[in-house]
């Protein structure tokens, strides 16, 4: 395919959906399905075909609508009319109401700060495209990008426009993905690979999820421009085999990419080639770490090792290697096609652009959603996700998962950026969100994420090994009203120990969710302590703990 | 970098024609090692778990020791060696269904069962495991049942839906 006919496919393909008056979007994401959308997207398939519709009105299944909370939600276009709730037998009454008013009971308000509020970069197409069909996203200016820049660009330039846009990584540390891309393009190899981090193990966290099932070709479309930018040929997304659907879409994707020539020889008829390949994780969170995910596409045990040399010179079989998240390659073409500019206007000075976040908790609305950089966790709280329902009142907002910290009500004016959040203790991360009420014992969050680490400590190194171990007896016993003074004492210190001397991220974050709970709610901890004399025989605490998990 | 490598003679450990499958991901990859983690999710698809003899099979012939081969394998959460019973529950202990109450599932499968998280039940009714997170936090807490997700569940509802499921055998 060349660009022209690129432009030649969007515009039949956009005639197309024209010639239907309506279409019926069901969202097909995992919260949506488990709800019951697929019976209702059958439904409105079979309502529309009986009434003789099927000219009329098409039946899309789109991905994630974003407002988890309401669904499964249905989108009529160009109406722009949202349902929410709706189930099988709401489908006559939708089907009826095509060419009348739109069925007021299960109208959703789209005029709430939930939606209003949001700023839609990376999930500009989620929920408006039907994620397994390649033409949906040609139609909405997809595979331009890639073809701006194969034709028009050098490959430094790309990534001279990646570093002005002041994009950072989005996997959780925020390193410049500019910088990143540069000095990939500069080592030297045989050969030199590109990969997308899908491991997304934080738990409470499904942004990339929803992007690979909403959205797939935009992953790839990044990965390419990657690609070219840095000089590879093969690339490999890393995703978990947990996630079933987004691991069938991008199978999908790949192949229809191929089919048009966006994947393999010759791209757009230039000399680029690139072929994406999967690899499954098989649920082991340290291979989100990049030295660990490296040896688990190798084969072997996700075990990390010390950095440097850092994968960009030495990575997959000891070629150069980008690795970038899911996210981060979703802003990619978006950057390319309005420019870098337009990129850095949106958010802080430090952090440009916007943030997905998959929010959870007890609040009135969750969901997924994406906002721009330094939106106040205030705003997130009670105006996007409408505050906690039924009186309960907020305690805490955990980001950055078993890294990350939670933040209590005192501080919810910060500004969501890298550095605003890291100053409390806790971390932007890769965007899982959990908002707490009063009915979570801190003291027990913080257990659960240790017993995490614990769980998923690789075993390596022995400060994660037997730190998260020992850490999280302590936290157990101090839990169970049998901790002393001097458990906290240890606790502490050995929460310096690990965070000094571990090998990787896992080890050296596996402290924050502690450090955070006993900076902000160090009562909690305290009100469960006895005396020495209460537990009986003493000693030094750690002489009763066993030394093998 | 896959380098084709010349396939060693050995035979399937039974005439199952699963087999097959194995046999055609091992190929795609040029029977290299380094597709060793493709292969045991093949094999765990088309068997429901890792058996002894499709270690050794997988071993032979991709020409790696059987201790790193079983190394790979225990390192995974994913990988079971053991064969699962008949149904399958998997409790989501992602943060979010954590603090919804997932405990107080895992606690009530397992009392009920007799089963332990990991495990399946003697009666070979019931397997237990628990996720990372699903991804579905909006509804929770939640568990997956036979592959259907059950969301905002309670302690009572799992029960009986997994109960049901029995009799439906039977
Ligand atoms: C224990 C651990 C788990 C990680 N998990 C993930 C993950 O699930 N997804 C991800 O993109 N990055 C993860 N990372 C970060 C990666 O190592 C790496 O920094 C990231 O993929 C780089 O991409 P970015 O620059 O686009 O953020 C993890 C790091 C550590 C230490």
């Amino acid at each position: 395919m060349t660009p022209d006919e690129l432009s030649q496919l969007s515009v039949e393909e956009r005639e197309r959906q024209q010639g239907f008056e309506h279409c019926l979007n069901v969202c097909t994401a995992a919260s949506c399905l488990s709800s019951g959308a697929e019976e209702v997207k059958k439904g409105l398939t079979t309502a529309v075909k009986e009434k003789g519709l099927r000219e009329k009105c098409r039946i899309r299944g789109a991905g994630c609508m974003g407002l988890c909370s309401s669904g499964p939600l249905v989108a009529l276009d160009p109406e722009d009319v949202l349902y929410q709730h709706v189930g099988v037998d709401d489908v006559p009454e939708i089907v009826e109401s095509l060419d009348t008013q739109p069925v007021p009971r299960l109208l959703c308000d789209t005029t709430i700060p939930f939606f209003q509020r949001q700023k839609k970069i990376v999930l500009e197409n989620s929920g408006r495209i039907d994620p397994e069909r390649i033409e949906d996203y040609i139609a909405v200016g997809g595979y331009r990008s890639l073809a701006r820049v194969l034709t028009e660009m050098d490959p430094d330039e790309v990534v001279q426009e990646i570093v002005n846009s002041g994009l950072r990584g989005r996997g959780g540390a925020g390193y410049p993905t500019g910088l990143k891309w540069g000095t990939v393009a500069k080592a030297t190899g045989a050969e030199k690979y590109v990969i997308c981090n899908a491991d997304e193990g934080d738990p409470g966290a499904f942004m990339d999820r929803a992007v690979l099932e909403s959205d797939p070709h935009r992953v790839l479309e990044g990965m390419t421009i990657a690609a070219y930018a840095v000089g590879a040929t093969q690339g490999y997304i890393y995703v978990r085999a947990e996630y079933p659907l987004a691991i069938k879409r991008l199978r999908q994707a790949i192949k229809q990419a191929q089919r048009l020539g966006l994947q393999g020889d010759r791209i757009y008829e230039t000399p680029f080639r690139f072929t994406v390949d999967i690899r499954l994780g098989a649920g082991a969170f340290v291979c989100g770490e990049e030295t660990a995910l490296i040896a688990s596409i190798e084969g072997g045990r996700g075990l990390p090792r010390p950095r440097p040399p850092y994968p960009a010179n030495h990575g997959l079989w000891g070629c150069p290697t980008l690795i970038n998240n899911v996210e981060t390659f979703a802003n990619v073409a978006a950057i390319l096609r309005e420019g870098a500019g337009w990129f850095s206007s949106i958010g802080t000075e430090k952090s440009k652009g916007t943030k997905v976040f998959s929010l959870a908790g007890p609040l009135s609305r969750y969901g997924l959603i994406e906002v721009p950089m330094g939106i106040s966790l205030r705003e997130i709280v009670f105006d996007i996700a409408g505050g906690l329902p039924d009186g309960k009142s907020f305690k805490a907002v955990q980001t950055g998962g078993p890294s990350g910290g939670c933040i209590p009500a005192r501080h919810l004016d910060t500004s969501v950026d890298y550095e605003s959040l890291r100053e409390l203790g806790a971390i932007m991360g890769s965007g899982g969100m959990i908002v707490m009420d009063e009915s979570s014992n801190m003291v027990d969050v913080a257990r659960f994420f240790m017993e995490f680490c614990m769980t998923e400590s690789c075993g390596k190194c022995v400060p994660c090994r037997v730190g998260t171990y020992q850490m999280h007896t302590l936290l157990d016993r101090i839990y169970n009203r049998q901790g002393t003074k001097r458990d906290l004492e240890l606790l502490s210190e050995l929460c310096e120990v690990v965070r000094e001397t571990s090998l990787c991220g896992l080890g050296q974050t596996a402290p924050n969710p502690v450090n955070s709970t006993l900076r902000y709610f160090r009562d909690e901890y305290e009100e469960r302590l006895v005396s020495d004399g209460v537990r009986g025989p003493s000693g030094d605490p750690l002489a009763q703990v066993e030394m093998t998990p | 970098m896959v380098v084709a490598q010349r396939v060693q003679k050995v035979s399937h450990p039974s005439d199952d024609k699963r087999w097959k499958i194995i046999d055609a991901t091992m190929r795609r990859a040029g029977n290299d090692r380094h597709a060793l983690i493709e292969t045991l999710h093949a094999v765990q698809e088309s068997f429901g778990y890792l058996g002894d003899d499709a270690l050794r099979y997988v071993a032979k012939r991709l020409r790696i020791p059987l201790s790193t081969v079983y190394g790979v394998a225990t390192f995974y959460h994913y990988f079971t060696l053991k064969p699962p019973g008949e149904h399958l529950c998997v409790v989501c202990l992602g943060t979010a269904c954590y603090i919804k109450g997932a405990p107080e599932l895992v606690d009530r499968v397992s009392a009920r069962w007799n089963v332990s998280m990991g495990e399946s039940s003697p009666d070979g009714k019931v397997t237990l495991l628990s996720a990372r997170c699903v991804g579905s936090c909006g509804l929770a807490p939640i568990a997956v049942v036979d592959g259907e997700v059950v969301g905002r569940t309670s302690p009572d509802e799992l029960v009986d839906r997994i109960e049901r499921l029995g009799n439906d055998d039977a």
